[in-house]
């Protein structure tokens, strides 16, 4: 078919909860001088100003898709939208698709992987979650749409860092970390956010799953002040700044082994995981070295859904390793670490 | 399997391709029409092409953005756009504005009634408006999939997540609820008034029997189904979505309960839109690598009309006598057929 060779839009999602800095973000986006055309679908449809020539008003309905997959649910006006999107094609290079600050982001990955027609056309770019510095400790307490936001981010852009203290910074740092250690964070005053960091990402692109080491081990930017305000009682780690913490109900899950997995055993388990603990799984990840296979294995996968490809092969020069990453919701530790060592080949 | 690739002149199948009047748009097609003596080419935006017998194309301007939704009886086409307008355009090429939502929403689905009147939805609202009366809407609980009139009485049947709705717009209250779990996007009356029969957003479609809404579940599909087409005298529902027509039998009053579907006209590709003969027992279908066939339902007989290659086809029209088909691809390529 024709239009498999036409490529696939990238699409942009971007959550965050209400009064984080949403707005000021997409409005950067637009007037940037970047020479690209974006369509933009908001929710509060005419209510916020946005200046741009293609904006669609969505209504945010969360349908259950009919496949015996309880968390499997798609934004049916998405699908709608994206439809009649695509009869402009040509008129614009890139999606953003903008939530409500109560909205959970996975019914919009969803979509992208389950819809036919919409995975025809466009692709899913990252999950950009706008959070912000003052109060975002405070919402994770008592909001679990702004924990599920963190969890799901490609990109976390912590914006109103001039409104708080180093020591607070570090705070709600340590507490996004706690939940995502992996998304690539970037502190912001006014959304002031390099473009090529929060989009085409590829975030979602098999082939771009190059590293899962979490985003703090490779960043540069440490705050390496001591902190001399007083207020860090319970720093543990004074040589990065950063405290541990772990959140009560949101985790992630690093997995390793430099021994071989056997596909036969690994796959199976993998699939069994998912559509057991799916629901409570919301963003996974893995490079894969199979006993006998010259190739790296990767795989994504949201909730229930997972895909996965052969990437390369592994070079000489890079250790055979396999490493996953699950960030979810009371996940069970023990039955993941058990079930992915018997996988290992012996 | 039967593949038309590389033997023009292959006797297995009979070809008309060379009797096809081709026809170069330059513009992406989403649905064809015709229109008195004239094929209507619904633009993917902004315009509608009339080509006539002789191959003559003349443009209208009828949306100034994306076109969402069409529905044509024959002697006009009611289109909603993305700039919140309904209009509608006439065989002699007049186009008159309708309706323009109030916040310029997407008008997403229109319907026509054979009396005249018209139909269209944006977002959850569905409205109607019939002669000189007052237009007259029903908000249902989530956003309109699809809209389509029964044959007879002025009667709205409204695709919804979930269900239905079927609506007497002049009687109050009149609003009927037909639930079936999921999201329903395309919905269509059987001829006889007795069946109405949704696509789902699953490859899947629903049916329900009027008189007492009675289920019928029609399955089995590998795609979604974005085309259907009643047979003529409405024994049959000719519908995309597989790779070969898939046609339901409607001729008995439990409609295609506890029975099998036909299929007809297998290829190495999907079924993108099909059109029903008005008057006799054949539809044309279009394919998703380009192939349009006519097809006679009672045993299978296949005629090339146009080979593959191309883009999916995205419209395909009788005219009213069935001596005319026109058809396009999605890049606007297509051509006349005189039979």
């Amino acid at each position: 078919m024709s239009e498999a060779t036409s490529p696939k839009i990238p699409v942009t999602v971007l959550t965050g909860y209400l009064g984080a800095g949403k707005t000021t973000l997409l409005n950067r986006i637009l007037s940037e001088n970047h020479g690209k055309k974006y369509a933009v679908i908001v929710n509060e449809f005419g209510e916020i100003g946005i200046d741009n020539d293609l904006i669609i008003g969505a209504d945010e309905e969360v349908f259950e898709m009919n496949n015996g997959c309880i968390c499997c649910t798609v934004r049916g006006d998405l699908v709608r939208i994206m439809d009649g999107l695509m009869k402009r094609k040509g008129k614009f290079d890139a999606i953003i698709v903008e939530t409500t600050g109560l909205a959970d982001p996975a019914p919009v990955a969803q979509t992208f992987f389950v819809d036919e027609d919409v995975q025809k056309n466009a692709c899913l770019d990252a999950v950009v979650t706008v959070a912000d510095a003052k109060w975002l400790s405070d919402r994770l307490k008592d909001a679990p749409e702004a924990k599920n936001q963190i969890a799901f981010a490609d990109v976390i852009v912590l914006n109103k860092t001039d409104l708080v203290t180093k020591p607070e910074l570090a705070e709600v740092e340590a507490r996004i970390r706690g939940i995502n250690p992996y998304a690539k964070l970037h502190r912001t005053e006014r959304c002031s956010v390099a473009l090529a960091d929060v989009l085409d990402r590829g975030a979602f692109d098999l082939d771009r799953i190059l590293d899962i080491e979490p985003d703090f081990l490779n960043a540069d930017d440490h705050d390496h002040d001591h902190d001399h305000h007083g207020h860090d009682h319970h720093h543990h780690d004074h040589s990065h700044g950063l405290k541990h913490y772990h959140d009560e109900d949101m985790q992630s899950l690093s997995l390793k082994t430099d021994k071989p997995l056997d596909p036969n055993v690994f796959m199976p388990w993998l699939q069994n995981l998912v559509q057991v603990e799916g629901g409570k799984i919301l963003r996974s990840k893995g490079i894969l070295a199979f006993h006998d296979d010259d190739d790296r294995y990767v795989f994504q996968g949201v909730h229930m859904m997972l895909e996965g490809n052969h990437q390369r092969k592994w070079k000489d020069s890079e250790p055979r390793e396999s490493r996953l990453v699950f960030i979810g919701r009371e996940l069970p530790e023990e039955l993941i670490r058990t079930g992915f060592e018997s996988c290992i080949v012996s | 399997m039967k593949e038309f690739t590389p033997a023009p002149d292959s006797a297995s199948i009979v070809s008309v391709t060379d009797r096809v009047k081709p026809v170069a748009l330059g513009m992406g097609v989403t649905s064809v029409h015709f229109l008195g003596p004239r094929a209507a080419f619904v633009g993917a935006e902004e315009n509608v092409a009339f080509v006539d017998a002789k191959g003559e194309v003349s443009t209208v301007a009828v949306h100034s953005g994306g076109i969402l939704s069409t529905a044509s009886d024959g002697k006009r086409l009611v289109m909603g756009g993305d700039d919140g307008k309904v209009v509608s355009l006439d065989a002699k090429g007049e186009v008159t504005l309708l309706a323009t939502d109030p916040k310029r929403r997407w008008i997403d689905a229109v319907a026509l009634h054979p009396d005249g009147a018209f139909a269209w939805s944006a977002g959850k609202v569905a409205t109607v408006k019939s002669g000189k009366n007052e237009a007259k809407s029903l908000e249902v609980p989530s956003t309109v999939g699809g809209l389509a009139f029964a044959p007879k009485g002025l009667r709205l049947a409204i695709a919804h997540y979930n269900g239905a709705t079927l609506w007497f717009p002049n009687m109050d209250g009149s609003a009927e609820f037909l639930p079936w779990a999921g999201s329903h996007l395309g919905v269509t009356f059987s001829p006889d008034n007795k069946f109405l029969v949704t696509t789902m957003h699953e490859a899947a479609l629903h049916g329900w029997r009027l008189a007492d809404n009675r289920h019928m579940r029609m399955t089995g599909y590998p795609g979604r189904v974005r085309s259907m087409s009643w047979s003529a005298g409405g024994k049959a529902l000719a519908t995309s979505g597989a790779d070969t027509v898939i046609l339901w039998p409607f001729a008995s009053k439990d409609g295609p309960m506890g029975k099998e579907p036909a299929m007809l006209a297998p290829l190495q590709a999907r079924v993108a839109v099909v059109a029903c003969h008005p008057k006799n027992d054949i539809f044309a279908a279009g394919y998703s690598d380009g192939t349009v066939l006519m097809v006679r339902m009672e045993d299978g007989a296949e005629i090339l009309v146009r080979r593959n290659g191309t883009p999916p086809v995205a419209g395909l029209a009788w005219n009213a006598k069935g001596t005319l088909l026109a058809f396009a691809d999605e890049n606007g390529d297509g051509g006349l057929l005189e039979l």
